[in-house]
């Protein structure tokens, strides 16, 4: 065996990369997806959930209320730019384009995002919205839950690393 | 500091291991239906653990395992002969660590959990998760598999009580969630999720965390900090001295805050998360002792902290109490089900060494340790750099993968004639350098950002 897989703390998940939240709170690589939440530039109370499928780049975007997203109407919305752009600075590009199936190691959230709009990909029906935006508040969650000083000894298990991968 | 002893290897943990890597490798493949080999791996872990007390009931498990038939009892027997083993890897490498510091441990018997009481639904269902995950294998893990797990998770975490098991699910289930389908993983960290498995399968048996606690009355002395972090939870650990009011021997302690986080809170947002309900962190960051009267503490040397129990105290320089009250301090013993090499970390004061390899070996008296600097928070003053410069020392002796290595908490190095400290943990308290500053601000914005939606959008 290699000494990460006979390594009691390997690092198997890079930690996220900094970026600002305010325009798109979460974004995430989860249920085959690139998926997330943009908040609309006009109204405080609305946001957009938008996301893009891993392999067929499926994509879909509409408010919080179900409403279907004006731009994405037969193509890519701004919404899901911005969600790309996001992913890739929370994740790294090479992360965020071998999830999506994108042979687009080097380079960046602008060619990723051409690259599957270059396939013409369909839009999906908004069924997945309600999956997302339900994820989106059980990461909001977090948030509010309550710290302890009783010490866990699991978390020995998670160190922090300093390296970027 | 005997840094030679670090350099050989300690007797018998080799076969030890051998014996733990043929479990996992049948962990890996599942155990719905396991192949000869790996039965095989199945049998030798319940021949190793024979003539203990869990002998029969491990090879019953094995016997069933190997034949496709375990439950969930016998998947539990099975995660326990492991981590009995890691507990004999533990206690060896303990010692040799003893030997190199010359520090004992003071002789107070642990008192055991109590064991026993009724199981509860929600680690019943942990456990049946867990179970399903065995029968799959780390190469048979799927999405719907792995998120299984995320109600259980969701529904444990708001219960402190239960926060070691559903901490440790939830940063075992995110790696799970990343690395599917296992059938196209390239290579499988069998070491670790081994360890996250058995680990939180035995943490859903009723009483497995429960600990009793005294309290101590006197002076703390800080020695640094040590930080944990996955993507949705965090845990600061302060590393200290503890001289007891009635003159007794001075003994190691830590003390300790974690919270779930959004994966999104990172670098100094959780200094900032962690600060308010850990008093000691203030103090960490300026230098200074604190008092404590009747605060609770563990076993195993883990104080429960409550401010109520802390008042500041008067400036005191980790390094001089690195050099003066650290030799003549002596270590708790680990709790039962915490002795596992991966749970070590013992307080070391290292000088008069050459640093190389860009900080990553240093070297005393010919003898060369690894250093891992990787371990260093990225939010606070100490580098990789300031480590390869540094001449003197705070770190935490470890092993990993038959590797002792020191994790550096704070270093001393000399710019312009004068000694200058740097400190891991020097932001936790908050910072006041401008690039602590600036990292502070930052993380302000993205916690502003998800309080306001989480004030806006959660509760309707």
């Amino acid at each position: 065996m290699s000494d990460w897989e006979s390594a009691s703390t390997a690092r198997v998940l890079a930690p996220a990369r900094p970026r600002k939240l305010a325009k798109v709170p979460f974004v995430e690589l989860a249920d085959g997806r690139l998926q997330g939440v943009v908040s609309s530039g006009s109204d405080i109370e609305r946001v957009y959930v938008s996301s893009v499928a891993a392999g067929t780049y499926e994509f879909a975007c509409s408010t919080n209320n179900n409403r279907p997203c004006g731009g994405a109407r037969g193509s890519f919305c701004n919404h899901i730019f911005a969600l790309i752009t996001e992913a890739v600075l929370q994740y790294g590009v090479e992360r965020v384009a071998r999830y999506l199936r994108v042979d687009a190691a080097d380079l960046d959230a602008q060619a990723v995002h051409s690259l599957m709009l270059g396939e013409r990909p369909a839009q999906a029906d908004s069924a997945a919205a309600a999956q997302v935006f339900s994820r989106f508040l059980r990461h909001l969650a977090y948030v509010e839950l309550p710290a302890t000083t009783a010490v866990l000894p699991e978390l020995q298990w998670f160190p922090p690393t300093r390296v970027v991968v | 500091m005997r840094v030679d002893l670090l350099a050989d290897p300690v007797d018998g943990v080799d076969e030890v291991l051998a014996v733990i890597a043929g479990a996992d490798r049948a962990l890996a493949g599942g155990l719905s239906r396991p192949q000869a080999a790996q039965a095989a791996g199945l049998v030798a872990l319940a021949e190793a653990v024979v003539a203990s007390p869990l002998g029969a009931e491990v090879a019953e498990a094995a016997e069933k395992a190997a034949a496709g038939a375990a439950g969930e009892e016998h998947f539990v027997s099975l995660a326990t002969a492991r981590i009995a083993l890691f507990g004999a890897v533990h206690d060896a490498v303990l010692a040799r660590i003893e030997q190199a510091t010359g520090r004992g441990r003071a002789d107070s018997g642990v008192v055991l959990p109590s064991g026993g009481g009724q199981a509860e639904n929600l680690l019943l269902a942990a456990r049946s998760w867990l179970a399903d995950l065995a029968r799959a294998g780390w190469r048979g893990i799927d999405h719907d598999l792995v998120s299984g797990a995320e109600p259980v998770i969701s529904a444990l975490l708001p219960e402190p009580r239960l926060r070691r098991l559903a901490a440790l699910l939830d940063g075992f289930a995110a790696e799970l969630a990343a690395s599917c389908p296992g059938s196209a993983l390239e290579r499988i960290p069998m070491r670790r999720w081994g360890d996250l498995w058995s680990r939180a399968l035995l943490l859903t048996l009723p009483g497995a965390t429960g600990t009793a606690t005294g309290t101590v009355t006197g002076r703390l002395l800080p020695l640094g900090v040590d930080l944990h972090e996955h993507a949705t939870a965090a845990q600061a650990q302060v590393h200290a001295v503890f001289e007891p009011a009635d003159g007794g021997v001075p003994r190691l302690v830590r003390a300790s805050v974690s919270a779930p986080k959004p994966d999104t809170n990172i670098g100094a947002g959780i200094w900032q998360l962690l600060r308010p309900h850990l008093s000691l962190l203030a103090a960490v960051s300026e230098g200074r002792s604190m008092d404590l009267t009747d605060m609770p503490i563990t076993a195993e040397g883990d104080l429960v902290w409550a401010d109520e129990h802390a008042k500041p105290g008067e400036p005191a320089d980790p390094f001089v109490t690195a050099r003066v009250v650290l030799p003549t301090a002596s270590a708790f013993p680990t709790a039962p089900l915490d002795r596992h090499p991966a749970r070590i970390a013992v307080p070391v004061f290292l000088e008069g060494y050459s640093a190389g390899q860009g900080g990553e070996i240093f070297t005393v008296a010919g003898q060369s340790v690894a250093v891992d600097t990787d371990r260093v928070p990225v939010a606070g003053p100490l580098t990789p750099e300031a480590v390869a410069g540094s001449n003197a020392c705070i770190g935490l002796v470890r092993w990993d993968a038959g590797v002792f290595r020191v994790q550096p908490l704070a270093v001393e190095t000399t710019v312009r004639k004068k000694t200058v400290a740097l400190h891991a943990g020097a932001w936790a308290g908050g910072a006041v350098d401008k690039a602590g500053v600036k990292a502070e601000k930052a993380a302000t914005d993205a916690a502003t950002v998800l309080r306001e939606r989480a004030g806006r959008l959660l509760r309707k």
